[in-house]
């Protein structure tokens, strides 16, 4: 199931040609690609079991309801959680606004605060402006040492404090691919008291994560970024906490029973899943959990840890290029690095890059607030995958100097 | 397109140049735009007198195009009536919606018919026409005041 020594080869997507050159993926972070073995599980499950789960008895239907709630189990294993604790949802902004709808908006009241970093997603930073407006709470930000990227202890000791109801952050920031200290938030957030909410979005994929090792009270992140499949992502929440909230759709699956003039909703997960679910997505997830299972966490990470090395150093080398947050250069990045090219707007970059076959990211990443402060307009970002190669770091590195020629600047 | 049509020289050196990136001292409007997919912020200042815009320049941060075009512009609106400069900016706007120009238009359009190709790429023609929608509004000021 995996070509463990060509990984790429797994990925039928990158083997094309991208106006005209070898196509070199390095977007991973916004989307990643899908293995075959993926591909294959979603369409063995569309062409031989794709009955509607939960709602049938006779032999398709149930092994539809194997599938779905087999994935489930799967992802509870993958996150060090118990399979009743694992919603499915569209994305981890689905995830991220269900704990706002159903769980921050009946906690909060004037007074109280939540506290996320300055550097969070919009889909972590959005939600949490809405509650606080709804409630009266305050948002406060933890703000990173602009040189490092870092949150500083102080700011985690000061900012986090009684009237603190929420303390929510990413594990992997998506634009400096920093990892934060969830061990430290999590323990000042006990401390005072408050609920936790990991954006577990850009660490899955890169890391072994473990919500109740981390003890989290909720944790989000979506497929697609894991080799999973499009339009599925899930929502973890601490079975105390799930079992104490109100259903955000309704519908068909989420009832226990319905009378005429009231209803009594399924128990969690199921409470928090409405209508015919994405069961071919659920299956889907699961194999993408299964094949990094298959390469094994300690190869991903060396290979990885590896490649982003020689992606750093390059960068570090190049005469016109500043890293965003590169004061400690030996910094360990997971995934993710953002930069600039002196003069250079990062969408003339990509649109060059492009016609060399090379996708990187544009733009502001979804994090405006973050760039805001570090008086950034917009940055260039790399990312990996398993599937990333020597060969993609070589090419960006030998291409980068092209943009400015391109753009009349000589070097 | 081809990159080397894209960032042709002739749009590359706009895109670079300062000449028409500058404030203005007393300007008859002042207007701004966004282009929130690229970023792309832009201040246009134009001087009018007896219906003529006598200046125009911008301001601002933005990518190539975005630059090129307004720099292009700007050039090309200085010394114009109002109702000539409306007439291009529908020109220009026509021409990037994928509108063949005639011969006269494009003329008319000078360094700016240039930008002709981004017609052909959907997630840069908001940089292109960014400067001109800009002037549409800053158009409509001036026939408020
Ligand atoms: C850190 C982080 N959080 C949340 C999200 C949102 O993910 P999705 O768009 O799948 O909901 C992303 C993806 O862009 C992300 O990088
Ligand atoms: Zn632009």
């Amino acid at each position: 199931m995996v070509n463990i020594k060509n990984i790429s080869d797994d990925f039928p997507i990158l083997a094309q040609k991208i106006n005209g050159h070898r196509f070199v993926y390095l977007d991973s972070a916004a989307t990643s690609m899908r293995p075959n073995f993926v591909l294959d599980r979603i369409d063995a499950f569309y062409k031989s079991s794709a009955a509607n789960p939960h709602r049938g008895v006779y032999a398709l239907a149930e092994r539809a309801t194997a599938a779905y709630e087999g994935a489930r189990a799967a992802v509870a294993r993958f996150v060090g959680a118990d399979t009743d604790e694992i919603v499915f949802t569209r994305n981890a902004s689905e995830s991220l606004n269900i704990v706002m709808y159903c769980h921050a908006q009946y906690a909060l009241k004037p007074g109280d605060s939540v506290v996320i970093p300055i550097s969070e997603h919009h889909s972590n930073l959005v939600p949490w402006q809405i509650a606080a407006a709804k409630t009266g709470a305050e948002l406060r930000y933890l703000y990173t040492d602009a040189e490092t990227g870092l949150i500083p202890d102080s700011e985690i000791e000061r900012k986090i404090d009684k009237t603190t109801k929420i303390v929510a952050f990413a594990h992997v920031s998506n634009v400096l691919g920093l990892r934060f200290p969830a061990e430290k938030l999590v323990a000042r957030a006990r401390c005072v008291g408050a609920v936790t909410v990991l954006d577990a979005a850009q660490s899955v994929p890169h890391f072994p994560v473990d919500f109740h090792g981390l003890d989290v009270d909720f944790a989000a992140f979506s497929a697609h970024k894991m080799y999973g499949p499009m339009g599925i992502g899930v929502l973890y929440g601490r079975r105390e906490l799930l079992e104490k909230m109100p259903p955000f759709l309704f519908g068909g699956d989420m009832i226990e029973y319905v009378r005429e003039q009231d209803t009594d909703f399924a128990a969690p997960p199921h409470r928090f899943e409405a209508g015919t679910q994405n069961a071919g997505g659920a299956v889907g997830l699961a194999a993408a959990v299964e094949y990094i299972g298959a390469i094994g966490w300690a190869n991903i990470e060396s290979r990885e840890a590896a490649l982003m090395r020689r992606l750093t150093a390059g960068l570090a080398e190049q005469k016109r290029v500043s890293v965003i947050g590169d004061a400690d250069p030996g910094a360990r990045r997971y995934g993710v690095v953002s930069f600039n090219i002196e003069d250079v707007h990062s969408h003339d970059a990509a649109t060059i890059l492009d016609s060399f076959g090379i996708a990187i990211r544009a733009g502001a990443h979804c994090a405006h607030p973050l760039l805001d402060y570090l008086g950034v307009k917009a940055s260039c970002r790399a990312s990996l995958g398993v599937y990333s190669t020597e060969q993609d770091i070589d090419r960006l590195l030998e291409c980068i100097p092209q943009v400015r020629r391109k753009l009349g600047y000589g070097d | 397109m081809e990159i080397d049509a894209l960032y042709s020289e002739i749009i590359t050196e706009h895109s670079r140049s300062s000449r028409n990136r500058r404030r203005m001292e007393n300007p008859t409007v002042s207007r701004q735009g966004v282009n929130p997919s690229c970023g792309d912020e832009l201040t246009l200042e134009l001087r009018e007198d007896g219906g003529v815009i006598t200046d125009a320049s911008f301001t601002g941060e933005g990518c190539a195009i975005s630059k090129a075009s307004a720099s292009m512009m700007t050039d090309i609106i200085r010394g114009k009536s109002r109702t000539e400069a409306a007439r291009l900016c529908s020109a220009f706007l026509g021409m990037i919606k994928g509108e063949q120009p005639d011969a006269e238009t494009l003329d008319a359009l000078e360094d700016a018919a240039a930008l002709q190709g981004v017609s052909k790429m959907p997630a840069r023609v908001k940089c292109a026409v960014l400067p001109w929608h800009t002037l549409k509004s800053a158009i409509e000021d001036l026939k408020d005041q």
